[in-house]
């Protein structure tokens, strides 16, 4: 019984990261648009987008090898299995002792290594700067992230991600320096992973500015669809990341009711929409920094997050 | 198979050695010489293996040989086991490999003789059981690889990279010499089993670390020690290449392990400390170099220099957590710094081999020269691939596993009581990161420059695939690669009997954790699962793949590359090895290598081109070796006027010498 309360738990938090996806970067387009006082797109937009590339036929150039049409879906596929292992609505994942938070960082890893590697492979200008400046971000960012994963370690005494869920829902976590840090940390880094302003600009394409846009360039059809949604789940595992752990409230615990699990579901929703708000907020208040300035942001993250693990190895109470 | 076995398999190949000699050149020479190489590594490897998986106990044997009264001493236990099998596995792979790739030498009687010599030497150090045989075997395999790096000795480079690495041979060799000499006392027991009853004192035992870390070290890689590496790795044939970064490096981590850990005594508080500042050092210094070379080989070889400190830092940590008696944890960070030293081997050798196949199919080892090989050599990019994602530690490969066995020793530190590890061992941790997060750059700028866009030159246009024997070679390190990271628990397992003998206790037994997961410490606190990972991620692919072409198109067109509908004509103008390293250039430039750009542009209206120049240098080349080749020099130039004196002056000089012996020799007593 609760190997299959367990397990449809696990599918359909698969399903509800890849359902709601698009539907979180449709919210943050038009909440983004109506604080500039535009109309903006349909909530549904990123939705119809995507079954319209994937329909069409796929442009693929000359000069690209297998690795280009192989790639998008091995991007998709790590970032969905990263995305699955992050408790949304439920801590009572099945799969969650396959791979904890180091484990997720590094299928993130993955996915960039392939991305990357994928924009250098039509041989393109465009396509080789775009894959070295974001080897460059993620040079910064992964550390940081490794960092917030150790501070959060330290803290719950597990790298699992449930039971850091499960710990920090309990009284036991308290109000910690430590913590705070490991927020700012956690969430610079989500916005420079994410390639958002002031980072990157995920709706340009002016040429000297993309980062995350140049890399792609060169796809079309079925496969620009594969990374749009990778791109999406991305998103999306990062809030869920940031909510599950610094807000996780309303996560129903293991062996829970149904009723606890729609609670869950409804916090989620909430959470995801709160984040998507303030993310718009953000991004229509500030400008998008010159490439080497983006270092000096991510260092940020980097020096907080070690910091905060320090403080963590020094003092049991911070 | 008792040390004797191991012997008579040495002592095959160096008959395989001189038979070489006398066969000469000539395609069958090289055929029969490495598939005898191949079949005595195999043999070698499996009777290691076995011994590890069966945790047989320790076997001896003394022969008559060597110094008067001492013999030599022959010992093969847990520890020699594992690193036999390392070394053995590696050479039979680079074996195989050279019956392909060893048929286009130029120069095969330069390489011939001293191949199975190397093997044999490495083979020697590993069961040697006295410091007298540890020394010579030790001092024939450095000599017998400095021959092969020598093999090419017509190009100016190599021979500048002869004289640096026997130089620093040397030097290792003369650290370890002392350390030896201190371990024997003052009566002389040069026998390990002596060296383990007596522990030194803790002056000595200072010293002896020291020296280890500058002697063991210098072999492995570490920094400062490093320079001499990229220089002498890439200079030699690829399949020695392999062993040498692969496989010789390890030779020295067995040394520092069996000193320290093993014939020291016991381990003082802050002895973990030098050995983690120096292996976090060596693994961020060493993956920026490679970041900003052009040389394929030469990335690899600095890429070697990273996971040796990443090595360093497990078993710095190690270390730590026995002299605070925390042996469970010292038995994690033990089994991390081992699983690391057989991945190495493997994604190392692998990389090397393909590097090579580059080499023989495009004759080119500049990235800058290279380019859309992936559709040209399919099977030699696709391995390539796997050892590039391994070593960049993405799971499900190898490589992860053992990094997050180093993260999980670093995460139960807190529980130790020393201020000064308290913020050593996270400022470590961020550095291992930092050194992972760059590798990952690294090899995507090393994959995507050599194997992905377009063709950078008519030589890289007309590469073909290489031959069979290379191909199984590099398939079969590449299978490993995947099966060590998806059964890690069985490697874990087979790791234990090593592990328990270092530091007196094991981890908990991963085969009986169901579903193959590896949870190293307790399973509440941390779990991983190689082969669930792999699982998931081939079914979403496919899954994703299947819906995609089943439901919606499944068409393709091929047309010229768009890029924002400025198509550049010349296969010039995709990013090259430097532009590529530019950003990360700048980013840490200043403090790890000073680079200095001299852009040079001509003022409109002038025809001579302009130029950009990019100048970095290696700290630890001014500060520590220029010196020492200077005074080296000096001292040789001083001496040099020896040669040129009269007799009358030789003749004072002798008895000189005599009248100060005997008065040395007078005020002893």
């Amino acid at each position: 019984m609760g190997l299959i309360r367990d397990l449809s738990i696990q599918i359909s938090q698969m399903l509800a990261v890849l359902l709601l996806a698009p539907l979180l970067t449709g919210f943050i387009r038009k909440a983004k648009a109506r604080l500039l006082r535009r109309q903006g797109p349909r909530l549904l937009q990123p939705y119809f987008d995507l079954v319209k590339l994937v329909r069409k036929e796929a442009v693929v150039a000359q000069s690209a090898s297998w690795l280009f049409r192989v790639a998008p879906y091995i991007i998709f596929a790590t970032t969905w299995v990263a995305a699955s292992l992050v408790p949304t609505f439920a801590t009572g994942l099945l799969f969650n002792w396959s791979a904890d938070l180091i484990a997720i960082t590094a299928l993130l890893g993955s996915a960039r290594f392939f991305l990357a590697l994928a924009g250098m492979d039509v041989g393109t200008s465009f396509g080789g700067l775009g894959s070295s400046r974001e080897m460059m971000f993620a040079t910064l960012a992964e550390p940081a992230l490794i960092m917030i994963v150790f501070t959060l370690a330290l803290i719950a005494r597990s790298t699992q991600l449930s039971t850091v869920a499960g710990f920090m829902l309990s009284p036991a976590v308290g109000l910690r320096v430590s913590l705070a840090l490991a927020l700012i940390a956690l969430v610079i880094v989500a916005i420079a992973e994410n390639a958002r302003i002031p980072v990157d600009n995920p709706s340009t394409h002016l040429e000297l500015t993309m980062v995350h846009e140049a890399m792609v360039l060169e796809y079309s059809g079925r496969h620009l669809a594969m990374i749009e949604l990778s791109s999406q789940l991305k998103l999306l595992l990062y809030i869920s990341l940031i909510a599950c752990v610094f807000v996780p409230w309303g996560l129903a615990p293991v062996a829970a009711g149904f009723s606890a699990h729609a609670i869950g579901a409804a916090a989620y929703v909430g959470k995801l929409a709160g984040a998507g708000f303030l993310l718009a907020l953000f991004e229509t208040t500030v400008a998008k920094m010159r490439v080497f300035r983006v270092p000096d942001f991510i260092g940020v993250a980097l020096m907080l997050a070690l910091l905060a693990t320090l403080l963590r190895f020094m003092s049991r109470g911070l | 198979m008792p040390p004797a076995g191991f012997l008579l398999g040495d002592a095959a190949l160096l008959a395989l050695g001189a038979m070489a000699i006398v066969l000469g050149r000539g395609r069958s020479a090289s055929a029969f010489l490495y598939s005898g190489a191949l079949i005595v590594s195999l043999l070698l490897f499996g009777a290691a293996l076995s011994r590890l998986v069966t945790a047989a106990e320790p076997s001896t044997l003394v022969l008559p040989i060597g110094l008067p009264w001492v013999g030599a001493h022959f010992r093969i236990d847990a520890l020699a086991s594992f690193f036999l099998s390392v070394v053995n596995f590696g050479a039979a792979s680079a074996s195989l490999y050279a019956l392909g790739y060893g048929r286009r030498e130029h120069e095969p009687s330069r390489v011939l003789p001293f191949f199975p010599a190397f093997l044999a030497g490495m083979n020697l150090v590993l069961i040697a059981d006295d410091a007298y045989s540890f020394l010579v075997s030790w001092e024939f395999m450095s000599l017998a690889s400095w021959a092969l790096v020598m093999a090419h000795h017509r190009e100016d480079e190599n021979l500048r990279a002869g004289l640096v690495y026997i130089v620093m041979a040397s030097i290792g060799t003369f650290a370890l010499l002392l350390a030896f000499g201190l371990l024997a006392g003052p009566g002389g027991h040069y026998a390990f089993a002596q060296m383990r009853a007596d522990a030194p004192s803790p002056l000595v035992a200072a010293t002896v670390l020291g020296l280890v870390l500058v002697g063991a070290g210098s072999k492995a890689g570490l920094v400062p020690l490093h320079v001499w590496l990229p220089l002498a790795h890439p200079a030699a044939p690829s399949h020695v290449s392999a062993l040498m970064s692969g496989v010789m490096t390890k030779v020295a981590v067995y040394g520092f392990i069996r000193v320290v850990f093993d014939l020291l005594g016991p381990i003082d508080w802050w002895w973990g400390i030098p050995v983690m500042v120096v292996g976090a050092a060596t693994a961020v210094i060493g993956v920026l170099f490679a970041l900003v070379q052009t040389d394929l080989k030469r990335v690899l070889a600095y890429s070697t220099i990273e996971n040796i400190g990443v090595v360093f830092v497990a078993l710095g940590l190690s270390l730590v957590f026995m002299a605070n008696g925390f042996s469970v944890a010292a038995a994690l960070a033990m089994t991390a710094a081992l699983f690391h030293v057989l991945n190495h081997a493997l994604f190392k050798s692998l990389l090397f081999f393909g590097a090579g196949a580059v080499l023989t199919s495009t004759g080119e080892r500049d990235m800058g020269k290279l380019g859309g090989l992936l559709n040209l050599m399919p099977a030699t990019g696709l391995f390539m691939l796997v050892g590039c994602a391994a070593i960049s530690a993405l799971p499900p490969l190898n490589g992860f596993v053992s990094e997050w066995l180093v993260f999980q020793a670093i995460l139960l530190s807190p529980s130790l009581l020393s201020w000064a590890l308290k913020l050593l061992i996270p400022a470590a941790g961020a550095m291992l990161a930092l050194a992972a997060a760059l590798a990952g750059a690294c090899f995507v700028r090393a994959f995507g420059i050599a194997f992905l866009g377009r063709p950078r030159s008519s030589a890289a246009e007309n590469a073909v695939e290489v031959d069979r024997f290379s191909l199984t070679a590099m398939g079969a390190l590449a299978v490993l690669c995947l099966l060590a990271g998806i059964f890690p628990g069985q490697v874990i397992d087979a790791l234990t009997p090593v592990v328990r003998d270092l530091t007196g206790a094991n981890l908990v037994s991963q085969s009986a954790i169901p579903w193959v997961s590896i949870a190293p410490v307790a399973e509440s606190r941390s779990s991983y699962n190689g082969l669930l990972v792999f699982f998931f991620i081939g079914m979403s692919a496919l899954l994703a793949a299947y819906v995609v072409h089943r439901l919606a198109s499944r068409a393709i067109r091929r047309a010229p590359a768009w890029d924002c509908g400025f198509p550049d004509a010349s296969p010039l103008t995709q990013y090259s090895p430097d532009s590529f390293s530019q950003p990360i250039r700048r980013v840490y430039g200043n403090f790890a290598f000073r680079a200095t750009e001299r852009l040079d542009m001509p003022p409109p209206g002038e025809l001579r081109p302009a130029r950009f120049k990019v100048e970095m240098v290696d700290i630890a080349w001014e500060v520590f070796y220029a010196p020492v080749i200077g005074g080296v020099n000096r001292l040789a130039t001083w001496f040099n006027r020896m040669q040129f004196l009269t007799i009358r002056q030789y003749l004072s000089l002798v008895f000189g010498a005599l009248v100060f012996l005997l008065l040395v020799l007078a005020s002893w007593a």
